[in-house]
C-alpha cells in the first residue's frame, strides 16, 4: 500500500504546519488562490494516485503511441484518473531542468513506493552516450530511477529484449533493461509494440489488485503471454485443413487461409494478437493477410526472414501432414522455450516474483 | 571561443548567456538544444543536438530486402509506416517491379491516415502546451466557452456549456489533487501564453477529445495492415487480399465490412479536420499573430523542398497532388527540379556530426552513404565526455548528419509542399488547385474572419508574411491532414470503382523469389513522411542488401552545421526571437515543435560529395 503524501512528509518529519503551508503554495503557484488549498490538503492526506515515471532509452516511441490508442480503459482516464504520470517526455509539458527536477522531486517524495516504466533500452557503447539525457548517458538516468522504485515496467520488446538496435550487429550495444537492473521486481511486456490494451490491462491490475501480475519464467504477465497466436487463431482450422497461402494474393489468401507457408510465426510467438487483437479489437495481422512476425519474441529480428517458413518440410497440403507440420513447429518451440527457461531461471534466481513453476509452464506451453 | 559570423541571413553570435534545454520534451527520440540570449534576451545563436543514434543502417546490411520495411519502420513508432513505405518503394524500384493500381489506393490511404493522425496528435498532445496554458483553463467562463466553440467552429456538436463545464470540473479535480502528473513544473502563468482563458478552455477540452478519437482513425491501418502501430507492408503490393462476394469472403482481409469500415473511419477523420482542427489552429494563429508573435520563420522564408508526392495515377508524378521541386532564396516564382538519383544533388556532410567519413568535410550521395560512428566533442566543450555542459558547436556536436540540397540547408515539411503547392498552383497545375483554395481561404479568415469574430481589428497579411513563421508551420500542417482527409475520400471511392470493374489484384509477386532478381540492384523509395521529403536509398546485392540509407525529414530540419558553417532549419527558426523569461523555454519549445521533430528518424543517416570549403571564423 502506498503512503499518502501526507504520511510521507510526516515520516519524514516535517510539520503539520509546515504540510497546510505546501498546500498553500502548492495552490498560490497555480494561481488557484487560497479557496484551493484545503481540497489540495484533503488530496495529500487520502491516497494517492500511483506516479509513474515514464523513461524512454533507444526507442522509437510504438510502445508510447500504443498506449495512447487504447480503448478500455480510455488513455485520458488512465492519465487523469488512475495513475499519476509525472514523468514521460512525450507528454510532459515541462522540459529541460524543469524536467529533471521532477525525477528527483517524485523519487525523494515517494521512495520505494512508485512504478518506474521504461520504453527503449540503453547503449552501453560510444561510453553510453548514444543516448544522451541532460547531456549524460540514459543509462545513468536509468539507474538513478530504478533505485527506490517499487517495481519496474519494462514496455515493449526494446526493453523487454533489446529489439531492433540490438539485432546483429548491436552497433551501440544496446541491451535490455533486465540486463542492467538486477534488484527489481521486472515486468516484461513485450511486442512492437504491446497491443494497448495489454498496456493499460497491466497497469490496471496492479493498480487494482495492489500487486504484480503473475508472470511466467520469463518475466511476462501469464494472462497476456501464456498462449501462441496459433493456438487462438481464427485461421487455425485451415492450417490444421492443409489450407494454405502459396502466394500474395492468391485465390487461397482471398479465401483467407492459414499463412504459414508465407512466413506466419503466429505457431512460436507468445501474445494476445489473435484473442484481444489489436486497436479495440480491430483486427489483427493475420486477419489482415499479412503472417505474424514474432514481434514479441526475444530476438526475433534475428532468426531468419520473415517470409521463410518455420520448418522446412516438403509436400503438405492434406490434412495428415499438416497435423505433422504442427507437432514439429511446436516441439521446435518447446525445446527453445525450455533452454531460455533454464538460463533465464539461473539469471532470476532469487530475485523478484517471478521464479515460479517453469517445468510446470513449459508442459503447458507444449 | 566565439562564434560570430554570418550565414544564410542570420548573424550568430555565442557570447551572449547560455541557455541549455535537455531534453527537449513532447518530442519523438531526444533531442537538446542551447541557445545564447544577448542583453535583451533575444536568441543570437542556437544550437541543435540530437542526441540518441541506433544504427539501423548498420543493422540492415546483408539482410532479406524484403524484410527491411519492418525494421525501417521501426525507425519511429510515432510516423508509423511511413518508412516501411519508402522502404517497398525503394526494393521494388530497385528490383523492376509495379504494383497493382489497388495497392496503390491503399498505400495512399494508410500514408494520408498517418498524415491525418500524426498531425493532430502532434498539434494537440506534442505542441498545443506551448500555446495553451491548462491553468488558465480554470479559470474559463463555459457559457463564453461555448460561444466562443459556436463561432469558431458551427458545425462541432459538442459545443454546450454544459460539456465545457463538465470537462473543466474535470481539470478542477485533477489539479485539486496535487498530482498534476504530465503537466507538472510547465511554464503556467509565463507571459508568452496568450489566449483569453476561453480559448484555452476550449483547446484543452479538444486535446481530450483528440485523444479519444485518434485511436479510432489509426484503425485504416489495422484494417489494411493488421495494428497500430506499426502496421504490415509488403513488397510488390499489400498483404490484404480483396474478396467481397466470393467463397469465405467474412475471413477475408478484405471485404464489404471492412470497406465500409474504413470509410467511416475516414469520414469522421475528416470531419474533425474540418470542424476542430483547422478552426483551432486558424484562432489560436490569429490570436497570437494580432499580438505580435511572427517568429520563427528560419529557413522556410528562403529555400524549401520536397520530393512531390500522391500521385493520382501511380508512377506518373506530373499528377502529384501535393508536387515537389525546391525553392531557393524565397523566390516562389521559380521551382527548381529535385532528383534523388543525381549523386550533385541531395548530399550528407558529418562534419559537426559524431560520424566518420573518409573525408570529413565532403559530402556523400545516399547510395554511397556511411554510417560510422565517432563519439567525439570539440576542445571547447564544456563539462566531460559523458556530462555534457555545452557543446563546442565549432567541432562535432549531433548524431544527426546535415543533409544538403545542392550545398544548401533546405527546410522540409508541410509548410515546404505548401509553399510549393501554392506556387505550383499559380502557375496552373491542376492538381494542387485545392492547396490554393485552403491558403487563401486560411488567409482570408487570419486577416479578416476571425479577427470580426472575435473583435480584434482585421489585417491584411500577405501569403509571403504569415507562412514563413512558426504559426505559419503550425497552419499548413493542419491544412495537410485536412487535404489528405479529402484525398483518402477519393481514393477509397477509386478503390470501389476498380473492384466494381473486376480489379481485384492487390500485389505484383512476379518477382517475389529472389532468383528472379539481377546480381546488382539500386533504388530510391520517396515518401512525404508527416515531417516532410523522406527517402531511402538501397543497393542490392545477390538477393542480400549491400547498403541501406536513409535521408529523412528531422534529419533536414533538425541537423547540425555543415563544412560551410551553415546552420540547419531548427537553429534557423529559433534565431532572432525574443524569450521572455530565459529560464522557461516556451518560445524555444513552441518553434522546435512547430518542426514536430523526430529523432529517432534523424539519427539514421547518409552523406555528400564535393562541397567546396569556404573559410568559416569559428573562434
Amino acid at each position: 500500500m502506498i503512503e499518502t503524501f501526507y504520511e510521507v512528509m510526516r515520516r519524514q518529519g516535517i510539520s503539520r504546519r509546515s504540510f497546510l503551508k505546501f498546500c498553500s503554495l502548492t495552490a498560490t503557484s497555480l494561481g488557484l488562490g487560497p479557496a484551493f488549498m484545503p481540497k489540495i490538503a484533503w488530496a495529500m492526506e487520502n491516497k494517492p494516485r500511483t506516479p509513474v515515471l515514464w523513461l524512454h532509452g533507444l526507442e522509437c516511441t510504438c510502445c508510447s503511441e500504443s498506449f495512447i490508442r487504447s480503448a478500455h480503459p480510455l488513455a485520458k482516464d488512465v492519465v487523469l484518473s488512475m495513475i499519476s504520470l509525472d514523468y514521460d517526455d512525450t507528454l510532459m509539458a515541462s522540459a529541460g531542468h524543469q524536467a529533471e527536477a521532477i525525477l528527483e522531486e517524485v523519487m525523494t517524495r515517494y521512495k520505494g513506493n512508485y512504478i518506474l516504466a521504461v520504453e527503449g533500452n540503453p547503449p552501453l557503447n560510444q561510453d553510453g552516450m548514444s543516448c544522451i539525457i541532460g547531456g549524460k548517458p540514459f543509462i545513468e538516468q536509468l539507474r538513478r530511477v530504478a533505485k527506490d522504485a517499487k517495481a519496474i515496467i519494462s514496455w515493449g520488446s526494446c526493453a523487454s529484449w533489446g529489439c531492433v538496435q540490438a539485432a546483429k550487429p548491436n552497433p551501440t550495444q544496446a541491451v535490455p533493461i533486465h540486463k542492467v537492473i538486477t534488484d527489481k521486481p521486472i515486468i516484461k511486456v513485450p511486442g512492437c509494440p504491446p497491443i494497448a490494451e495489454v498496456m493499460t490491462g497491466v497497469i490496471t491490475y496492479m493498480l487494482t489488485f495492489d500487486r504484480i501480475p503473475e508472470l511466467d519464467r520469463q518475466g511476462r504477465p501469464k494472462m497476456f503471454y501464456s498462449q501462441r497466436i496459433h493456438d487462438k487463431c481464427y485461421r487455425r482450422p485451415n492450417f490444421d485443413a492443409g489450407q494454405f497461402v502459396e502466394a500474395w494474393d492468391d485465390d487461397s489468401a482471398r479465401k483467407g487461409y492459414c499463412l504459414y507457408k508465407v512466413g506466419c510465426k503466429g505457431p512460436t510467438t507468445y501474445n494476445a494478437c489473435s484473442t484481444v487483437r489489436w486497436n479495440g479489437g480491430t483486427s489483427f495481422p493475420i486477419q489482415s493477410g499479412h503472417g505474424c512476425i514474432g514481434c514479441s519474441e526475444e530476438g526475433f529480428w534475428d532468426k531468419g526472414s520473415f517470409y521463410n517458413r518455420l520448418t522446412d518440410i516438403n509436400a503438405f497440403g492434406v490434412e495428415a501432414n499438416a497435423d505433422q507440420i504442427g507437432l514439429a513447429a511446436a516441439g521446435t518451440v518447446g525445446a527453445a522455450v525450455a533452454a531460455h527457461a533454464a538460463v533465464t531461471a539461473l539469471k532470476r534466481a532469487g530475485k523478484g516474483p517471478s521464479q515460479d513453476a517453469s517445468a510446470h509452464d513449459r508442459i503447458n506451453h507444449q | 571561443m566565439s562564434i560570430n559570423y554570418s550565414t544564410q541571413g542570420f548573424d550568430l553570435n555565442n557570447t551572449g548567456r547560455r541557455i541549455v534545454v535537455d531534453p527537449v520534451t513532447r518530442i519523438e527520440g531526444h533531442m537538446r538544444v542551447e541557445v545564447n540570449l544577448d542583453a535583451n534576451n533575444v536568441i543570437r545563436n542556437a544550437v541543435s543536438t540530437g542526441t540518441m543514434w541506433r544504427g539501423l543502417e548498420v543493422i540492415l546490411k546483408g539482410r532479406d530486402p524484403r524484410d527491411a520495411w519492418a525494421f525501417v519502420e521501426r525507425i519511429c513508432g510515432v510516423c508509423t509506416g511511413c518508412h516501411a513505405l519508402a522502404s517497398v518503394r525503394s526494393v521494388e524500384d530497385a528490383l523492376g517491379i509495379r504494383i497493382p493500381p489497388n495497392a496503390h489506393l491503399i498505400r495512399e490511404m494508410m500514408a494520408k491516415t498517418l498524415q491525418v493522425h500524426d498531425h493532430a496528435v502532434h498539434f494537440y498532445h506534442l505542441h498545443a502546451l506551448d500555446w495553451v496554458d491548462v491553468v488558465s483553463a480554470l479559470k474559463a467562463d463555459p457559457k463564453a466557452t461555448s460561444e466562443l466553440q459556436q463561432k469558431v467552429s458551427p458545425s462541432h456538436p459538442l459545443s454546450s456549456p454544459g460539456y465545457f463545464r463538465d470537462v473543466q470540473n474535470r481539470l478542477k479535480k485533477f489539479f485539486e489533487s496535487g498530482q498534476l502528473g504530465p503537466f507538472m513544473n510547465g511554464y503556467w502563468g509565463n507571459p508568452a501564453y496568450q489566449l483569453p482563458p476561453e480559448a484555452n478552455l476550449m483547446a484543452v477540452t479538444h486535446y481530450l477529445e483528440a485523444l479519444d478519437l485518434q485511436k479510432e482513425w489509426v484503425k485504416i491501418h489495422t484494417i489494411f495492415g493488421g495494428k497500430n502501430p506499426h502496421p504490415n507492408y509488403l513488397v510488390g503490393g499489400v498483404p490484404c487480399a480483396i474478396n467481397i462476394d466470393g467463397d469465405l469472403a467474412a475471413g477475408a482481409p478484405l471485404n464489404m465490412e471492412r470497406l465500409n469500415f474504413v470509410r467511416a473511419r475516414i469520414d469522421e477523420a475528416l470531419e474533425f479536420c474540418r470542424n476542430v482542427y483547422v478552426p483551432d489552429v486558424l484562432a489560436i494563429g490569429t490570436i497570437y499573430k494580432q499580438k505580435g508573435w511572427l517568429h520563427g520563420g528560419g529557413l522556410s522564408a528562403t529555400n524549401v523542398m520536397d520530393y512531390g508526392t500522391y500521385a493520382k495515377v501511380n508512377y506518373d508524378d506530373s499528377t502529384n497532388q501535393l508536387p515537389g521541386g525546391a525553392i531557393l532564396n524565397g523566390n516562389w516564382d521559380e521551382i527548381l527540379p529535385v532528383d534523388p538519383r543525381d549523386p550533385e544533388q541531395v548530399q550528407e556532410f558529418v562534419t559537426h556530426s559524431w560520424y566518420k567519413y573518409p573525408d570529413n568535410d565532403k559530402g556523400l550521395h545516399p547510395w554511397d552513404g556511411i554510417t560510422d560512428p565517432n563519439y567525439e566533442l570539440g576542445a571547447n566543450t564544456k563539462g566531460t565526455r559523458t556530462n555534457i555542459e555545452a557543446v563546442d558547436e565549432g567541432a562535432k556536436y549531433s548524431w544527426v548528419k546535415a543533409p544538403r540540397w545542392r550545398g544548401h540547408a533546405m527546410e522540409v515539411g508541410p509548410l515546404a509542399r505548401y509553399i510549393l503547392g501554392y506556387a505550383h498552383a499559380l502557375k496552373g497545375n491542376p492538381h494542387c488547385q485545392r492547396v490554393k483554395e485552403q491558403l487563401d481561404s486560411s488567409l482570408a479568415a487570419v486577416n479578416h474572419g476571425v479577427p470580426k469574430l472575435l473583435g480584434l481589428p482585421e489585417t491584411d497579411y500577405s501569403a509571403k508574411q504569415v507562412l514563413p513563421s512558426t504559426i505559419g508551420r503550425t497552419l499548413t500542417r493542419a491544412l495537410e491532414a485536412e487535404y489528405c482527409a479529402e484525398m483518402m475520400v477519393d481514393d477509397w471511392k477509386e478503390l470501389m470503382t476498380n473492384i466494381k470493374n473486376g480489379d481485384r489484384a492487390t500485389a505484383n509477386v512476379e518477382k517475389w523469389d529472389p532468383s528472379t532478381w539481377p546480381a546488382e540492384a539500386k533504388g530510391v523509395g520517396i515518401v512525404a513522411a508527416p515531417r516532410g521529403a523522406l527517402g531511402h536509398w538501397i543497393r542490392i546485392k545477390n538477393g542480400r542488401i549491400e547498403n541501406y540509407q536513409c535521408v529523412v525529414p528531422s534529419t533536414w530540419n533538425g541537423g547540425p552545421r555543415d563544412a560551410k558553417g551553415q546552420i540547419g532549419a531548427f537553429e534557423a527558426a529559433l534565431m532572432n526571437t525574443p524569450v521572455a523569461i530565459p529560464d522557461q523555454p516556451v518560445e524555444i519549445l513552441r518553434t522546435l515543435h512547430s518542426f514536430d521533430p523526430c529523432m529517432a528518424c534523424a539519427t539514421h543517416i547518409m552523406s555528400e560529395d564535393g562541397a567546396e570549403l569556404s573559410t568559416v571564423k569559428v573562434r
